[in-house]
């Protein structure tokens, strides 16, 4: 008997093992994380440029979560002959994509561990140039794993086309600019001009924006559509509107905060679910998706110009885009959505290259309207946009040949984003989970407040929620 | 002199050939475990790319998580999720097991039965979750089935109702892991001397009456290895849930495991409280599987 104990004791321990063994290990990385503060003032930011070392690198890496970037860089980047999917070649330079999916964190987890690793890593290893998103570029712009841009010899003259807004997303916290993007990913309202004939008795982009030029008038609007049969989209499309319109951040003296406009969401959202007119479908999912096609019965979806032809599946048979069914208005708030940063490592053996891909991409005009035009992007450059807005090179197909661009030009200048902090993806999509509970009643409103906040404690153990 | 000298070397062969095992126990299984502990007694975790810690703090982690009250929730959960898998499991699994060992019904392509029903274990558990996610989505093809008969008028929600969830994270974990213990319980069965059989039904004793009064008892010692592994890979069970629920445990963190509650500290690489759920869940462990072994092990002295 004693011995069955024993040897079911260490059955117990070595299963048990199994899933107790994910500690320890990486203590060497504990300092080399520590975030920039000050001590640099003394370096000149301008005016000098800064003199580059020769290019030694053989190996170009690049880390991305998707082939957006690829594929641009494939289509307008000159040098570059694409080899096979994840390689490429500028020059005898080998450019390796790592792409790792955003799901779940992934893409986040793997820089981490490869930035934290970026010093005593191998030549070939180093990452060179690497990609953020607006929701948590801070987390690594204010780090010095980011080069400042005007080390790589950037100057504020050659990114003086560039909205203003896709600067202050990645600039740290000692006012230093070290990325840059290609978009200028200003976001409105994407209707379906079948339902709006429909249900409002016009298409006009113009009348479609009276119907929806703030929360109430889109809020009627909203249960117009539902009496028609259809919904008008998804809680999760509308949240970014109201987030991006917040009076203060997320996170303030590490406690989290919940904003009047968010408040908002969570009621207006929940008026409009318990009177169907909205669902509460998760992005990016089949039940989401399903408005792609006239027989999903969708009103809208929210999105800025990306989502355009990466979202709406335009060269697919019998999607609405397919057909040029879609219309674009500016919506009831002016918001931002998404975009793709350019960041240089810091310990980059290729900086000239670097610093030839940022200004190529984010600044060169005839490169910039090449995407505007080829990938319906949304670019980062004044000039551009002035020009597509003023003549028929910006109409697009799948719009029914509607002109969105005087629209997304206007968006840019009001993107406002003094209140990002680098707590926004994990809080947006807690709460967006959490929130989901009291849409579809299964709990109060306190309870499901609750939970968000448990859950961003857990996300973010520094921060208190109470 | 010289006999004596050869049984030692033959001693020393039976530690040689332990070695690898000992290695890997130690590198995969005790280092882990100790660090583990370890851990659980520092503040210490990642915030954004900045390291926390590890700062000692004791047994603050252990206190969080007990005034918390997270802990019971989600064991509750997971074992309600694991009986209702398990029961299902184990009644299928018993009668597949009768069928296939019993002479009397000369069953054919017996082979190929085994097959099938062990195939669904194959899958990725993830690949397996994924496929339920798409099948009882909202627009999926089994809601528009059930609309399309006439059972509802739109569609249920599958994702959003706690037992619904819960069913089926029981039903998928069954369907997976019933042909394991077929096989299990059917090598169980073969074992039992075949004369005992043949005695009970000179004696006139019916199919019934020889189930319950010879094979499940002499059933036994396997009934309880398959409850003590089951418990323990219940206790664990993680990427069904997760999968289905986006990591979630909707609604309401209703279906949120252990394991899931876990996973959520790995995030921030929360070594510190994630170590300190880890001891929890090793007591937890430690305690069940005991409380098994004594419940159903009394008799095993005449069962042998």
């Amino acid at each position: 008997m004693k011995r069955k104990i024993v040897s079911l004791l260490a059955i117990a321990t070595m299963t048990a093992t199994m899933f107790a063994g994910c500690g320890g290990s990486d203590t060497a990385s504990t300092d080399s994380a520590a975030p920039a503060e000050g001590g640099e003032a003394t370096e000149t930011t301008e005016e000098t440029v800064a003199e580059l070392p020769e290019d030694t690198g053989k190996v170009f890496n690049i880390y991305c979560w998707n082939e957006e970037f690829k594929s641009r860089l494939t289509d307008h980047y000159a040098d570059y002959t694409e080899v096979d999917a994840t390689h490429g070649k500028i020059g005898d330079v080998d450019v390796v994509w790592n792409i790792t999916p955003s799901t779940d964190n992934a893409y986040q987890n793997n820089l981490d561990e490869a930035l934290l690793a970026q010093e005593s890593a191998s030549a070939d290893d180093k990452i060179d140039l690497f990609l953020v998103e607006a929701d948590y570029a801070l987390k690594y712009v204010d780090t010095d794993f980011a080069m400042p841009l005007s080390d790589l010899g950037i100057t504020d003259a050659d990114l003086a086309d560039q909205y203003k807004y896709t600067q202050d997303i990645v600039t740290d916290s000692n006012g230093k600019l070290k990325g840059a993007s290609w978009q200028a990913c200003s976001a409105g309202f994407i209707y379906n001009r079948e339902a709006a004939k429909e249900i409002l008795g016009t298409d006009d982009p113009d009348e479609v924006q009276a119907a929806v030029a703030d929360w109430d008038k889109y809020n009627e609007t909203a249960k117009k559509v539902a009496d028609a049969g259809y919904t008008m989209c998804s809680v999760n499309d509308t949240f970014r509107v109201y987030s991006n319109n917040v009076s203060g951040k997320w996170v303030q003296d590490d406690k989290v905060v919940i904003d009047k406009n968010i408040e908002k969401w969570i009621d207006d959202s929940k008026a409009l679910v318990d009177a169907k007119a909205e669902d509460t479908d998760d992005l990016w999912g089949d039940d989401w998706a399903k408005g792609k096609t006239p027989a999903g019965k969708v009103f809208c979806y929210f999105g800025p110009a990306w989502f355009f032809n990466f979202c709406l599946d335009a060269d697919q048979d019998g999607t609405i885009a397919n057909q040029g069914g879609w219309g674009y208005c500016v919506g009831p708030q002016s918001y931002y959505w998404g975009g793709t940063w350019l960041c240089a490592a810091t310990g980059t053996d290729n900086a000239n290259l670097v610093k030839d891909i940022i200004l190529t991409m984010t600044t060169d005009k005839a490169v910039l309207k090449e995407i505007a035009q080829k990938d319906a992007d949304c670019v980062n450059s004044k000039t551009v946009l002035k020009e597509l807005a003023s003549d028929e090179s910006g109409n697009l197909d799948l719009l029914g040949g509607q002109n969105p661009y005087p629209q997304l030009a206007e968006g840019a200048e009001k993107v406002d984003l003094s209140n990002i902090s680098a707590y926004d993806q994990g809080c947006n999509e807690e709460l967006q989970k959490a929130m989901k509970n009291y849409f579809l009643g299964k709990a109060t409103k306190d309870e499901a407040l609750d939970m968000f906040k448990k859950a961003v404690v857990e996300k973010y153990p520094n921060l208190t929620a109470e | 002199m010289n006999k004596k000298s050869k049984v030692v070397s033959y001693n020393k062969w039976g530690y040689i050939f332990l070695i690898p095992f000992v290695v890997i126990y130690l590198v995969f299984q005790m280092i882990p475990l100790v660090s583990t502990i370890y851990n659980s007694l520092f503040e210490y975790y990642r915030s954004g790319l900045t390291q926390i810690g590890p700062n000692f703090v004791g047994f603050e982690n252990y206190a969080t998580i007990i005034t918390n009250g997270d802990l019971p929730t989600y064991f509750k959960n997971t074992m309600i999720m694991w009986v209702l898998g398990f029961v299902p499991q184990i009644v299928l699994s018993l009668l597949l097991g009768a069928w296939f060992t019993d002479p009397s019904l000369k069953l054919k392509c017996q082979t190929f039965f085994k097959t099938v029903i062990y195939l669904p274990n194959l899958i990725m558990a993830s690949a397996f979750s994924m496929l339920f996610f798409t099948l009882f989505a909202d627009s999926g093809p089994i809601n528009s089935m059930l609309m399309q008969i006439g059972v509802f008028h739109e569609a249920y929600k599958f994702m959003s109702n706690v037992w619904s969830v819960r069913t089926l994270v029981a039903t998928m974990n069954c369907l997976m892991w019933f042909g394991n213990t077929t096989i299990l319980l059917m090598a169980g069965m073969m074992g039992i001397d075949p004369s005992l059989f043949e005695a009970a039904q000179v004696d006139g004793a019916t199919a019934t009456q020889i189930f319950y009064k010879i094979t499940l008892p002499l059933l036994k010692p396997i009934l309880i290895f398959v409850m003590i592994t089951s418990l323990i890979g219940g206790l664990q069970m993680f990427d069904v849930p997760q999968i289905l629920t986006n990591g979630s445990g909707d609604p309401m963190r209703s279906s949120m495991t252990l394991i899931m509650y876990l996973n959520k500290h790995l995030f921030s690489k929360n070594y510190g409280l994630a170590g300190a759920l880890s001891v929890f869940m090793f007591i937890i462990t430690g305690i069940l599987s005991l409380i098994v072994f004594k419940f159903t092990g009394k008799e095993d002295k005449d069962g042998r």
